[in-house]
């Protein structure tokens, strides 16, 4: 695995553009890691998923916790591990414990033995020594330590723990897999403390690992509060390394991280639009801003998305975004997605999953392009106010 | 693209002269479907093959409401070729019903629910010997392999059936020896593929050894891939008898070994006017 800046934005930014290499194949940052159950996304198809862009959707993160109830680790080390159970020998996967669906951090129910997960087959506890077999089972292309995640509001005494834990599990891991000691992400936590993110931080640095995981974070802390620690832990992080933050999904959230120098998300937010019925349409770059003009009239959703349930898409011939090239926006109105919804058919959440997948790693692509012109603050600016002006414009 | 009503699934049917009146699934307020109307929707949904309305009765049932169904059928059926505005464009596909009465069968509705195998296969047999050749021969709601292997060889074409979903759903695959059930404990640490040979199970394989004149030894092959000990069903034997296809070779079980005397002689079924259709 291979990762270099290939970019800084000027003028006193941390914004960066990077290429990572794993296993023969190059991607660019910052990307998006595809947000998975098990493996597979929630809806698309393997064949499917050859559809979407490339290499962008490579990428995909994967949940160890998620395989706890099965298959057992050994049958996954006969197959050969993920890529050959999964079928996807080219795809680039990113292991990380913990999402905000299926396998939510209990930090009540973490001890000193394990850290502890709410799943869909209740909670579950999980040992540094049993993850590490997992990993050494799965055989991700990267994967991150365990760590002991606490929300924001966790006392002091308890944010501690969770960060002495968490680095103690952290050479507990890298101890247990000398191997693939190349592929760790060391995690960061440190809660809304400040100074032990710092601290967290640097300690993690001192370790021999391939990047960081930010963790922590998406666990319902206060959004201002969130940009000053995030950057307090990137301020501390080495620069040449690779940096991933999960649970931060909304587009201004990947902007903001963006904006402190973070180089991979992940979060489920592509996978909460689909179950809810939404596709993306806010525009992806400048030109399709430009070509909106601040007029939106729309009262079943909002600038970002529009909801396919609302009888307003009843008989809408058009499709979802005109300059999407994506499978759904090429064959598909948004009158049939509205059917497909209220008749209760599959094929809707498959085709909105394609979409917004779509859509969004386009916002990634228009992310870098941004960095890589040294516009990306003027871009975050614009899409910013963009997104203001509508409210506004719907409040009035 | 082949489009059909199920009427027969549908809530307090009501069938008249007229159509079918019914509880919309939408509103639950009565709605009257007339022949006119469904070939009207049918056209501008723009299905490549449309059904016409039929007047649909359980096979089980006996009775004068049987022959009253046929002969409505096929009032309805003039009503529907009046009512299509597009038959250059989409092909409709007449209906005949009539239960299980030999006397009153012309062709293959209404037999995916309820009727043992015995009757089943004969009242395919009858079908398929009174109707055109040069027609395609469509039996609804049909089915599980081994009576789609059957029907092909007594005479039938196309097929529909939800059965490959519906087991799906449950976590079935349909592999050629017959299901595997992937939720068992068992296939939590089983490493083999579902199908080694995974090409699909019956459609190409089928047609393919029709059109190379092989037909008798995909049967063959069919039925000892799925009856390894050679207890193929009774009905099977029977109606592959009647099918002209020698499958002794496939059935070492007491179970097929039937006497020919046994099987009932077909009827040949003669239309409305008393001459004996081509």
């Amino acid at each position: 695995m291979r990762f270099a800046v290939t970019k800084v934005c000027g003028g006193g930014g941390k914004a960066r553009a990077g290429a990572l290499h794993v296993g023969g194949i190059g991607v660019e940052t910052p990307a998006l890691l595809l947000s998975t159950r098990k493996g597979l996304p929630a809806f698309v198809s393997c064949d499917l998923l050859a559809s979407l862009p490339l290499p962008d959707s490579l990428l995909l993160h994967i949940c160890p916790t998620h395989f706890i109830e099965g298959p057992p680790s050994k049958t996954i080390s006969n197959i050969g591990g993920l890529h050959h159970m999964l079928g996807l020998p080219n795809h680039i996967l990113v292991a990380a414990a913990g999402d905000s669906i299926e396998s939510l951090p209990s930090s009540d129910a973490t001890n000193k033995f394990g850290a502890s997960f709410e799943t869909p087959s209740g909670r579950r506890l999980v040992k540094p020594t049993d993850y590490v077999e997992l990993i050494s089972c799965m055989k991700p292309n990267l994967w991150a330590s365990l760590a002991d995640e606490v929300p924001a509001w966790s006392s002091e005494k308890r944010n501690k723990i969770s960060v002495d834990r968490t680095l103690r599990w952290l050479d507990e891991c890298i101890a247990l897999n000398k191997a693939s000691g190349m592929n760790t992400l060391g995690v960061v936590v440190g809660g809304s403390s400040i100074e032990q993110r710092k601290l967290c931080a640097t300690e993690v640095s001192k370790r021999n690992v391939s990047g960081f995981w930010i963790g922590g974070f998406g666990l319902g802390e206060n959004t201002e509060e969130r940009c000053s620690l995030l950057n307090a832990v990137t301020d501390c992080l080495p620069s040449d390394k690779l940096r991933l933050v999960s649970r931060l999904g909304l587009p201004e959230e990947v902007l903001e991280g963006v904006a402190a120098g973070v180089d991979l998300f992940d979060s489920t937010y592509i996978y909460q639009l689909t179950m809810g019925g939404f596709a993306l349409v806010f525009p992806v770059d400048t030109v399709e801003r430009g070509m909106q003009n601040g007029v939106f009239e729309s009262s079943s959703g909002d600038s970002t998305k529009i909801n396919l349930r609302a009888t307003v898409y009843r008989k809408d011939t058009s499709r979802l975004v005109d300059t999407c090239s994506c499978f759904t926006c090429q064959n598909h109105t948004r009158a049939y997605l509205n059917h497909l919804l209220n008749v209760h058919e599959m094929l809707a959440q498959i085709l909105l999953e394609i979409h917004n997948t779509h859509h969004y790693l386009r916002f990634f692509h228009s992310i870098r392009k941004a960095i890589k012109d040294g516009e990306f603050d003027i871009f975050r600016q614009q899409f910013i106010e963009s997104r203001r002006a509508h409210i506004a414009t719907a409040v009035l | 693209m082949a489009l059909r009503f199920e009427v027969s699934l549908l809530h307090l049917a009501d069938i008249t002269e007229e159509g079918v009146t019914f509880q919309s699934p939408v509103d639950g307020k009565p709605m009257l479907l007339t022949p006119e109307e469904s070939i009207h929707i049918q056209n501008n949904i723009g299905a490549d093959i449309i059904m016409a309305l039929d007047d649909v009765v359980k096979t089980t049932i006996t009775g004068p409401r049987i022959e009253e169904a046929m002969y409505r059928t096929l009032r309805w059926i003039d009503r529907c070729i009046a009512a299509h505005k597009k038959p250059d464009v989409q092909n409709l596909f007449g209906i005949v019903q009539g239960g299980l009465d030999p006397v009153l069968r012309y062709a293959i509705g209404g037999l995916s629910g309820g009727e043992d195998k015995e009757s089943f296969w004969r009242v395919v047999a009858q079908c398929t010997a009174g109707l055109p050749d040069n027609k395609p021969r469509y039996v609804m709601g049909v089915g599980y392999p081994l009576d789609i292997v059957v029907c092909s060889a007594l005479g039938a074409d196309m097929y529909d059936c939800v059965y490959p979903t519906r087991t799906a759903r449950f976590g079935t695959a349909l592999v050629p020896e017959g299901v595997l059930k992937l939720k068992q404990n068992a296939m939590a640490t089983d490493e083999r593929p579902i199908d080694p040979t995974c090409s699909c199970m019956l459609s190409r394989d089928l047609h393919m050894s029709i059109v190379e004149g092989r037909f008798p030894e995909f049967v063959r092959r069919f039925l000892r891939t799925q009856f390894p000990k050679g207890d193929v069903p009774k009905w099977v034997c029977n109606a592959m008898e009647v099918a002209g296809i020698d499958i002794s070779e496939c059935c070492t079980s007491n179970k097929c070994l039937v006497p020919s005397t046994e099987v009932q002689p077909l009827y040949v079924p003669v239309d409305v006017k008393g001459g004996v259709p081509n």
